[in-house]
């Protein structure tokens, strides 16, 4: 799956540049569906990225589990979903130490998510790279109620929690790894803008 | 640079080479606090010349009641050390700065690692009494050429997580091995002789640390070189600055202020514009970057000197 120019926006939001190779340092890499690509690009420009990397994959219906896993790198392991491999992403984090390169590849959700548990693990920034393959869907997070919504293609959408209706804004939280969400008819209770796909 | 009279409250040799000076306010009033790492700056009357020389406060930051330094005598150095080691005793009045901090402690850390060298303990003294209230994980990794240079000894009162190298025992310190398999958040923060920064960044660069967690602080004081002119554009008035003087203190000397803050090539208050260089600056900062420095159009006056025809400063 080719790579998604999204549209340039506020500073918060966050984008997303081609991993990087660190070298042979020890290395935690999490992909989600078509981030698998990424991974394996990453691995064609240098192979010694994978010596001593733990890989977590999360197929999501793509089939590329084979090709990573052929990598060969130091432990692979795939799960269903990223709430099955969150106790093992979490251990892995915790048993990170300064020097460990983060490398995160996947849709916008799956990389919320997964940069937001990394950085509550004391992760610094600076060794997290993101590259975006696959889905634009957001995770948002209502400011009103804090509930997040997963998975959100449409805006406004509907907060799966209080259910307002909410506007998507590119306003970007890195702590919570999602993106805010507006109520879209406060002023004018019931105005509500018909609801669109959302773009790169 | 707001200031006020002190009093020396009291004046203790720690090892041959080091003392430790305590001031307080002549009326007993409180002293604005600080945060662990800051330094003040004591101005000093010497004959006809005013020194002023940073030191880092070792005393508790959350004690109002006086400021505690120690100054180690360095017999080559500018005369500053030897002023306060030969002219100052207790009871004595002397003009110190409020506290500033270029050397704080990142709070996000979820540990901080210190390494010191030599009285490069000094500004860990303020931090260690900060991190031991705010009960974060720390290791100190202190080393000296001897125990009797290692003055930070006495004023440790055995803290915990202190590691002392003291290279005479040949026990030296294994910069690799500190910065191996420390946890996600570690922030290390280095003092010391420039040598072991440059260490300390290497390693931390060899292993993978990001830049972001790295922290250093230089004391830099400046260094003496070849008396040299140099032309004050506003102010109109050409100087010499002597082999011993830096480009700020002839200017003080000569009426003329300029801003500063560390007087150590630190901070970026002093940075003044250069209208006009024919010969070569000589670049003893920490602040500017290679292209300023290359393009010879900025100087630092509190460290930096000058070789050549001609100098002038937007000053
Ligand atoms: S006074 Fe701080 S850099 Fe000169």
């Amino acid at each position: 799956m080719p790579r998604i120019d999204f549209s340039p926006s506020i500073k918060t939001r966050p984008v997303y540049a081609a991993l990087q190779s660190r070298g042979a340092a020890p290395a935690l890499m999490l992909a989600e569906a078509e981030g698998a690509e990424a991974l394996i690009e990453l691995a064609d420009a240098d192979a010694a990225v994978m010596d001593r990397a733990h890989v977590i994959y999360i197929p999501g219906g793509s089939g590329h589990g084979a090709r990573l896993k052929a990598l060969a790198p130091k432990m692979y392991h795939e799960s269903p979903s990223f709430d099955a491999c969150l106790e093992r992403y979490r251990k892995a984090l915790g048993d990170a130490q300064m020097g460990t390169q983060l490398y995160l590849a996947g849709g916008e959700g799956a990389l919320g998510r997964a940069m937001s548990e990394a950085l509550a693990a004391g992760m610094p920034v600076e060794a997290i790279q993101t590259e975006h393959r696959g889905s634009i869907a957001r995770r948002m997070q209502c400011v009103h109620c804090k509930g997040v919504t997963e998975g959100v293609t449409t805006d406004p959408f509907t907060c799966a929690h209080c259910g307002l209706t909410l506007f998507v804004r590119d306003h970007f939280s890195r702590r919570l790894g999602a993106f805010q969400g507006v109520c879209v008819d406060a002023e004018t209770p019931g105005v509500v803008p018909a609801a669109q796909e959302i773009r790169p | 640079m707001s200031a006020r009279m002190l009093r020396v409250a009291a004046v203790e040799p720690l090892t041959p080479l080091v003392t430790r000076f305590r001031f307080e306010d002549p009326e007993d009033r409180r002293l604005p606090l600080f945060s662990g790492g800051a330094h003040v700056v004591v101005e000093m009357p010497d004959a006809d010349l005013l020194r002023r020389n940073a030191y880092s406060l070792i005393s508790d930051p959350f004690d109002g009641s006086g400021y505690e330094i120690a100054v180690r005598r360095e017999d080559t150095g500018r005369g500053g050390s030897r002023f306060m080691h030969t002219q100052v005793s207790a009871g004595d009045l002397l003009r110190v700065s409020e506290p500033v901090n270029l050397f704080a402690l990142d709070l996000r850390a979820r540990k901080h690692v210190m390494i010191a060298g030599g009285i490069g303990i000094t500004p860990f003294l303020s931090q260690l009494k900060q991190l031991s209230r705010l009960q974060v994980p720390y290791e100190l990794h202190y080393a000296a050429r001897s125990r009797a240079e290692a003055a930070g000894l006495r004023l440790l009162n055995g803290a915990a997580h202190v590691h002392v190298h003291i290279s005479e025992e040949g026990n030296r310190m294994d910069i690799g091995a500190i910065l191996s398999g420390q946890p996600l958040g570690t922030h290390v923060y280095t003092c010391g002789p420039e040598g072991l920064i440059a260490g300390v960044e290497d390693a931390a660069a060899r292993l993978g640390w990001p830049q972001g967690a790295l922290h250093s602080e230089a004391f830099l004081s400046p260094p003496p070189g070849k008396p040299f002119e140099v032309t004050l554009a506003r102010s109109g008035t050409t100087l010499t600055v002597g082999p011993h003087q830096s480009l700020l203190e002839a200017a003080e000397a000569a009426g003329v202020e300029i801003p500063w803050s560390c007087r150590g090539g630190a901070c970026g208050q002093c940075e003044s514009a250069v209208l006009d260089c024919h010969g070569r600056i000589e670049h003893n900062d920490h602040w500017l970057g290679e292209e300023d420095r290359n393009a010879q159009t900025k100087i630092m006056p509190c460290v930096s000197r000058f070789q050549g025809e001609t100098l002038i400063i937007d000053r």
